[in-house]
């Protein structure tokens, strides 16, 4: 007798709709419900506390299951469960939570399951500055687990976009069937501003590619023609299959002997993500016709840049913005375009220079490339941040 | 209308936070105005003075933070000792007047002054003084529609409280009125 699996539903029970004036992590819990999230499991940790605490009062009215874990490692793994149980699964934490959940954030994209991991950032390292500002995890974002791969990070800049790019990390991670990282920080995460969440049925949901062939012809990592991610299968449909993090082959089993699976499988890891490059980036671009500086930043900080920005437009420099809402894949293509034609890149974060190596990278020496650091546990203010677009439009700069 | 940076302090278990999110919410969700809201976490939060910045813009808002805010609310002295002293010239003092004690620190400011929570007690319930407080600031300020004031705070509340929190609230803008019938001291 076989034993049918009971699953949240996705329904749109309790979902909420309208406009609210909300705190940052709640409009994130908010989005992924929006986005069919009906799975957390966490451990609550500051600035990220109020997305668990959403998720704990909200799930539950949306026919959804929340879990409190023992710690961050745990949390990481039940999403890995709950991806392949066939749910929109979702984690949140800071800094050293963060930290925690690399190893099974690699087990994740071994294994292409889709989940979210929202990394709320606080100013570190270690506890540093719990309930401060910080974005000093964007390059462990990128390489914090170990071994080759690619992943997808995003940055927002408000509640809102917290709200929109949390629905955005699902269908990402749906899509590409990998853990997609929203990197915010404690600013935006315990911020206050208008939400818009807009009617049930407007939002895009994407859903994981599901197995055309019957349960007895599948092969859990066999691709169709010409595509880069498999069709999953999820427990307890019929579908028997293995899957593990050891290099495996096209049925899910370890296949240690020699290099030749460990080539396809990394590099179709990492295909997967940069082929589709075009359709995973987006940026935000502001005044970029004839700009003769360039402000590239993300997230709080690329927001509060504005402010020196329209400071330095007043003395009559062209600066333009590029933020990046995708920080990774980073966008080269466009890095390197500028480089041709502005006069110099600025590059404003809270780390100590972080993406900056990245612009560097892509600009490759045809233009300078100002650093503006900052530690962490404040905002960069306004004058640090106009010396810099002074220094680098060739005006003297009193600061 | 521009840049407006509003502090409202006082000491925790007065409803400063609440007060903050109520006026943000006034000017953003039923001003159509673009509002952040911030508020202190941390050690410094805990017992002594406790405060909630909003900052309100026609055009949205880059900079989260207050800067150099035009109106501060006090109704703490401790809030009053950590607060005053770095309030810009000129710019509008509202104290509970009954909780704080002012001194030459405030000799260059406009001071408007509400006994907020005489007046709450004065209804049977001391907790609604941010209510009253909330009434008088959309009075005496142009910084959100006394409407909208009125309908942030009242979806703000728990529902069984609506008749006891709209007495606040009028009680709030009577004062306010008066107040601004006598004219601004300071």
């Amino acid at each position: 007798m076989s034993r049918r699996v009971s699953r949240p539903s996705t329904g749109k029970q309790g979902v909420l709709e309208g406009e609210f004036f909300m705190l940052g992590d709640d409009a994130c819990a908010e989005g992924a419900i929006c986005a069919g999230c009906r799975f957390f499991a966490g451990y609550p940790i500051t600035p990220a506390t109020e997305i668990a605490q959403r998720m704990a009062l909200r799930l539950p009215e949306t026919d959804g299951i929340y879990v409190q874990m023992e710690d961050e490692l745990a949390s990481m793994n039940t999403i890995v469960g709950a991806a392949w149980a066939g749910v929109k699964a979702m984690t949140a934490t800071s800094g050293p939570g963060f930290s925690l959940m690399m190893e099974n954030l690699g087990l994740a994209i071994m294994m292409e399951c889709p989940c979210v991991l929202v990394n709320v950032q606080r100013a570190g390292p270690s506890t540093g500055l719990p309930t401060l500002v910080g974005q000093g995890d964007m390059m462990q974002a990128r390489w914090g687990s170990h071994g080759p791969y690619s992943i997808i990070a995003l940055a927002p800049t408000s509640p809102q976009e917290l709200f929109d790019l949390t629905i955005d990390a699902f269908n990402l991670s749906e899509l590409y069937r990998l853990p997609v990282l929203v990197m915010t920080d404690a600013e935006v995460g315990h911020m206050t501003e208008k939400v818009v969440i807009p009617p049930y049925d407007e939002i895009e949901r994407a859903e994981r590619p599901r197995p055309a062939v019957p349960p007895e012809e599948y092969e859990p990592y066999r691709c169709p023609p010409g595509e880069l991610v498999p069709p999953m299968a999820i427990a307890g449909e019929g579908y028997r299959f293995h899957t593990t993090g050891l290099t495996h082959d096209e049925r899910g089993y370890p296949a240690t002997a020699d290099d030749r699976v460990q080539w396809s499988l990394v590099q179709r890891l990492i295909d997967k993500i940069e082929k589709n490059r075009d359709r995973i980036i987006r940026l935000a671009e502001d005044e970029m016709d004839g700009a003769e500086v360039v402000v590239v930043s993300y997230g709080i900080a690329a927001r509060t840049a504005l402010w020196p920005i329209e400071m330095a437009r007043a003395e009559g420099i062209k600066v333009g913005l590029l933020r990046l809402i995708t920080v990774w894949p980073f966008p080269e293509e466009r890095i390197r375009e500028l480089a041709g034609q502005v006069k110099a890149i600025v590059v404003p974060e809270i780390n100590m220079g972080q993406i900056v190596l990245e612009v560097e990278r892509c600009a490759a020496g045809k233009v300078p490339v100002i650093s503006v650091p900052h530690p962490g546990g404040g905002i960069h203010k306004p004058e640090i941040v106009l010396a810099a677009i002074r220094r680098a439009a060739g005006r003297e700069s009193d600061l | 209308m521009s840049r407006k940076e509003v502090r409202l302090s006082g000491f925790g278990g007065q409803g400063i936070v609440l007060s903050g999110m109520i006026l943000g919410k006034a000017a953003s969700i039923y001003d159509g105005k673009h509002a952040t809201f911030t508020q202190s976490y941390g050690p410094e939060a805990r017992g002594g003075a406790c405060a909630a910045e909003v900052v309100i813009n026609s055009q949205p808002v880059h900079y989260p933070h207050i800067v150099d805010p035009e109106v501060l609310v006090v109704m703490s002295q401790g809030a009053y000792n950590r607060y005053v002293p770095e309030f810009r010239e000129s710019g509008l003092l509202i104290i509970d007047m009954d909780l704080v004690t002012v001194d030459e620190q405030a000799e260059n400011h406009r001071i408007l002054s509400i006994p907020a929570t005489r007046i709450a007690e004065e209804m049977g319930q001391r907790v609604v003084a941010n209510i009253v407080m909330l009434g008088f600031l959309a009075t005496v300020t142009d910084l959100v529609s006394i409407d909208a004031m009125r309908e942030a705070a009242l979806t703000s509340i728990p529902k069984r409280t609506i008749e006891l929190n709209t007495r606040a609230f009028e009680a709030g803008l009577e004062h306010g009125r008066k107040a601004m019938a006598a004219g601004v001291s300071g």
